[in-house]
């Protein structure tokens, strides 16, 4: 299967990579995938007191659409307020990476990852202030 | 572009260069192009003695008579004609066949439809981790209308050895016709067919360095093994499989096979040497693990599954080097290997499986190159593997509940 330039950019030098502290309150994490369907993505994100994401990183197993995938949402993530961040979507992330069909679900399991660290973070939050 | 380091020896192998000069003189004006059943004039003639030759090439390679050889596109076909023939000459005796889950999908897929034309099918399951199909396995699953036994020589996935000897003993004992897919045994490892209680076996000739589209049937004539033809047509072949024979492929896998008979165990003790070379420098990574036995292997396999890293991506890390995960025939899908499955490993194991196979044109420095170049790949995945980092934490995988999608 040939790869587009974008997947094997990201592929190659994939951006933000590395943990963020579980345990910090402004930290959310969110873990979706499973080893036996071949791909697992663990994204996190930092959020600042104003509610915008300073940091974002990840670690991936999976194919090079999979860790692609995840190295694009880190970018578009960074200095974007959780209510934009909630509004990216699959489809994006595959058009940006021109992900062939049998890969769109790479591009969705990245997307739930997204909503599973904002999920994460804002129960987080939502625990600390009660 | 620089030309990729080939390690996928178990696809096809390129034709050797003998072959390649034998075959195209079977082609042009000036060469040996005549239909080989032309009874009335030289070139018919000249192309018959060419095929003829190469018959017994093949049949010398494996201790057969050559008139038990019978041609075919390749082993698909010959797999087809062997157990669809004998299915539909023998139902009358019985209409119970047996298998194993490990075969190809030339062996499963036939076996599928004869299951839909109203056979009953048994696919052994290997021994966990080894791969093994034991002749006890297929004792306990013969049935007294059991009519054939069709199993693989050597598996084309994991590259494991089937007694196949000491299965046709039994088999013969019963009075059941046993069939064996010999594409990846051939040149590899010895077959006395003079000496061993076969009944059918199929060949190839892309995977011992002849051409792809032409393979070929044993089918023994003492005890004689009677088929119905699959293909009709002008008789050809004694009426087992009609078609104008291809002088020139035919050409090619007689001169393949008579250099497999006269350099291959020379060959198979090189390879030994570089296959363990790769192995002792892949297994110096962490968590890696050689799917199959080891022992009872061919040489020129070595499939290794590196854990917490998935096969694909390794795949792509590795751009300088054709292997392939799973075998080419089903490497389209994203499913895991059913062979791997088989063998009772787990789908993530079996997800970080790649296939090396090695043969004639793999040098040492190849290895070498392979070697440090799966070292960097391995360890920078790992670096990107979140699984990686549970397992170091200590965090048994098998205990955290994962969202299937």
């Amino acid at each position: 299967m040939a790869y587009s330039d974008k997947v094997i950019d990201h592929y190659e030098n994939p951006r933000n990579v590395g943990v963020l502290d579980k345990d910090d309150t402004h930290v959310g994490t969110g873990m979706v995938g499973a080893p036996a369907c071949g791909d697992v993505m663990r994204l996190q994100i930092r959020v600042g007191e104003d509610g915008v994401i300073e940091d974002a990183r990840f670690k991936t197993y999976g194919c090079g659409s999979a860790i692609a995938s995840s190295s694009l949402v880190t970018e578009w993530l960074k200095g974007k307020t959780l209510d934009q961040a909630q509004t990216i979507k699959n489809s994006a992330i595959a058009e940006e990476l021109a992900l062939p069909p049998v890969k769109i679900h790479c591009s969705v399991l990245a997307e739930d990852a997204i909503k599973a660290a904002i999920a994460d973070y804002r129960q987080k939050q939502g625990a600390s202030e009660a | 572009m620089k030309r990729q380091i080939y390690l996928d020896y178990s696809a096809t192998t390129p034709v050797d260069e003998r072959v390649a000069a034998r075959m195209t003189e079977c082609l042009t004006f000036d060469g040996n192009f005549g239909n080989p059943a032309s009874r009335s004039h030289s070139y018919g003639w000249m192309a018959e003695e060419a095929v003829e030759t190469a018959r017994q090439q093949v049949a010398e390679l494996v201790n057969a008579d050559p008139r038990e050889i019978v041609w075919t596109s390749g082993a698909t076909e010959s797999n087809n004609l062997a157990i669809k023939g004998a299915a539909h000459f023998y139902h009358s005796k019985g209409k119970h066949l047996i298998t194993s889950k490990i075969e190809h999908k030339a062996v499963l897929d036939t076996c599928r439809q004869l299951e839909r034309e109203g056979f009953e099918v048994t696919y052994l399951d290997p021994e966990p981790g080894t791969g093994m199909i034991t002749p006890a396995m297929v004792e306990a699953a013969l049935r007294p209308d059991t009519i054939l036994v069709s199993l693989m020589h050597v598996n084309n996935e994991i590259g494991t050895i089937t007694d196949i000897a000491a299965i046709g003993e039994l088999t013969r004992s019963r009075k059941v016709l046993l069939h064996v897919d010999a594409a990846q045994s051939t040149g590899k490892l010895p077959i006395d067919l003079a000496n061993t209680q076969v009944d059918l076996m199929s060949f190839c000739a892309h995977k011992t360095y002849g051409p792809k589209g032409i393979g070929a049937l044993f089918v023994r004539r003492n005890p004689r093994v009677r088929l119905e033809a699959q293909i009709h047509g002008g008789g050809h072949e004694r009426g087992f499989r009609s078609g104008t024979l291809a002088t020139h492929q035919i050409v090619g896998m007689g001169e393949a096979f008579r250099i497999a008979r006269e350099e291959g165990a020379a060959e198979q003790a090189r390879l030994m040497v570089l296959r363990d070379r790769l192995w002792a420098g892949l297994s110096k990574l962490d968590q890696v693990f050689v799917n199959g036995s080891i022992e009872h292997r061919i040489a020129g396999n070595l499939n290794v599954s590196f854990n917490f890293v998935e096969g694909e991506s390794l795949i792509m890390a590795l751009k300088d080097i054709a292997v392939s995960s799973g075998s080419a025939c089903t490497s389209a899908s994203l499913e895991p290997s059913y062979v791997l499955r088989a063998l009772g490993l787990s789908d993530e194991m079996a997800h970080s499986s790649i296939r090396f196979t090695i043969g004639r044109y793999t040098t040492e420095a190849d290895i070498d190159h392979v070697i440090g170049h799966a070292q960097d790949a391995v360890n920078r995945l790992r670096e990107l593997s979140p699984l990686w980092d549970m397992f170091q934490e200590g965090i048994d995988l098998n205990s955290v509940e994962w969202a299937a999608h």
